[in-house]
């Protein structure tokens, strides 16, 4: 998102589009579950579900990859904040998949299901962790 | 350029890097971790509830956080929000320093609630069944639900966070705080025009 604002204009490495491709693979869980969730109890045919879960899987790894790319990105930054990121999403995650558990889901849609929300408890912390470390000036050196 | 006072008491930075010297770091805590024994009791609470799948402590806590997850987002989109963006900078600093960590606890925790009670709820009322005649409203509020989990999780909650840190820093950048901020305000307006359609959702289901 773009800010006019009175001050001088952000001066910022280029960097790829970490956010945008994040929110894209959320969509793409957030929707394979909707579609999950509004077919029980009946059976549900898991491949629209399972696309849209390894097309966000795939957003992930390639957003994962590219931010590995950008030379001399704050990673100290990033990991401090992103580890405790991921287990506070790890916790949520946990309950979220307790309520499917009492609910007695199973099979095909309880994985599916699982593993979306693993690239929920990682996704969210990675973009919590580079928006914090994009504005770092001066973060540690890139591994 | 402008300068900006972090505090009444505190030095003006500026934000080409050229200002004065670093000061003290503002001090407040991005996690308040007092909060987090009332998080852990509220959480504990939720797992009691779904394991005993009774209908009064699902209900509470569906209606108890998602009632303050809609007031919360409507206040801080509508009402806060703009008050805000009109602030003098070290009174929205300090607005800042004060409310965002709280809001940094307060929202995951009630959402987390809301969702999970909800979804248990939806179960034992048989809502979330495809042949329920309210099925439809169900599948809307998860469609509602879905946007306002992306808007939030991908630009509110990490705009959140950012902020504080900055505003941690020996020389916190004014023109980070105020594209951050922008980002938050924006994301809490997305959010609160999707809890009205939340409302006339959960109010349809609630009359049946």
């Amino acid at each position: 998102m773009s800010a006019t604002t009175a001050h001088a204009p952000l001066d910022e490495p280029r960097l790829p589009p970490v956010t945008q491709i994040g929110m894209a693979s959320l969509a793409l869980i957030v929707a394979g579950g909707i579609y999950l969730s509004s077919h029980l109890p009946e059976h549900v045919p898991l491949a629209p579900a399972v696309i849209l879960l390894v097309l966000s899987a795939l957003l992930l790894g390639g957003n994962l990859t590219a931010l590995s790319r950008v030379h001399g990105f704050a990673w100290g930054r990033f990991f401090q904040i992103a580890r405790w990121a991921m287990l506070a999403y790890a916790i949520t995650a946990g309950l979220i998949e307790f309520a499917f558990l009492e609910d007695h889901l199973s099979g095909g849609p309880l994985v599916v299901l699982t593993l979306s929300l693993v690239v929920y408890a990682v996704h969210v912390p990675m973009l919590i962790g580079f928006t914090v470390a994009r504005y770092e000036v001066s973060g540690p050196a890139a591994p | 350029m402008s300068g900006v006072t972090l505090a009444p008491t505190q030095a003006p930075v500026n934000g080409d890097g050229t200002g004065p010297p670093p000061r003290a770091p503002l001090d407040f805590e991005i996690v308040p971790r007092e909060g987090l024994i009332v998080v852990a009791v509220a959480f504990l609470a939720l797992i009691v509830a779904i394991a005993a799948n009774k209908l009064w402590p699902l209900m509470f806590l569906h209606v108890a956080g998602g009632a303050a997850w809609t007031i919360l987002d409507l206040f801080l989109g509508f009402v806060l929000g703009p008050i805000l963006g009109r602030l003098s900078i070290p009174a929205r600093i300090e607005l800042v320093t004060k409310l965002m960590p709280k809001m940094l606890i307060i929202l995951p925790t009630v959402v987390t609630i809301s969702l999970a009670a909800g979804w248990q709820l939806g179960n034992k009322l048989g809502f979330v069944m495809s042949q329920s005649p309210n099925h439809g409203w169900v599948v809307a509020s998860f469609i509602v639900v879905g946007i306002m989990a992306v808007v939030a999780l991908g630009l509110l909650e990490p705009a959140n966070i950012a902020v504080l840190v900055e505003l941690k820093k020996p020389q916190p950048r004014p023109e980070v705080i105020e594209r951050l901020m922008k980002r938050f305000i924006y994301s809490a307006g997305i959010t609160g025009v999707m809890q009205i359609a939340t409302l006339v959702i959960m109010t349809r289901l609630a009359s049946g």
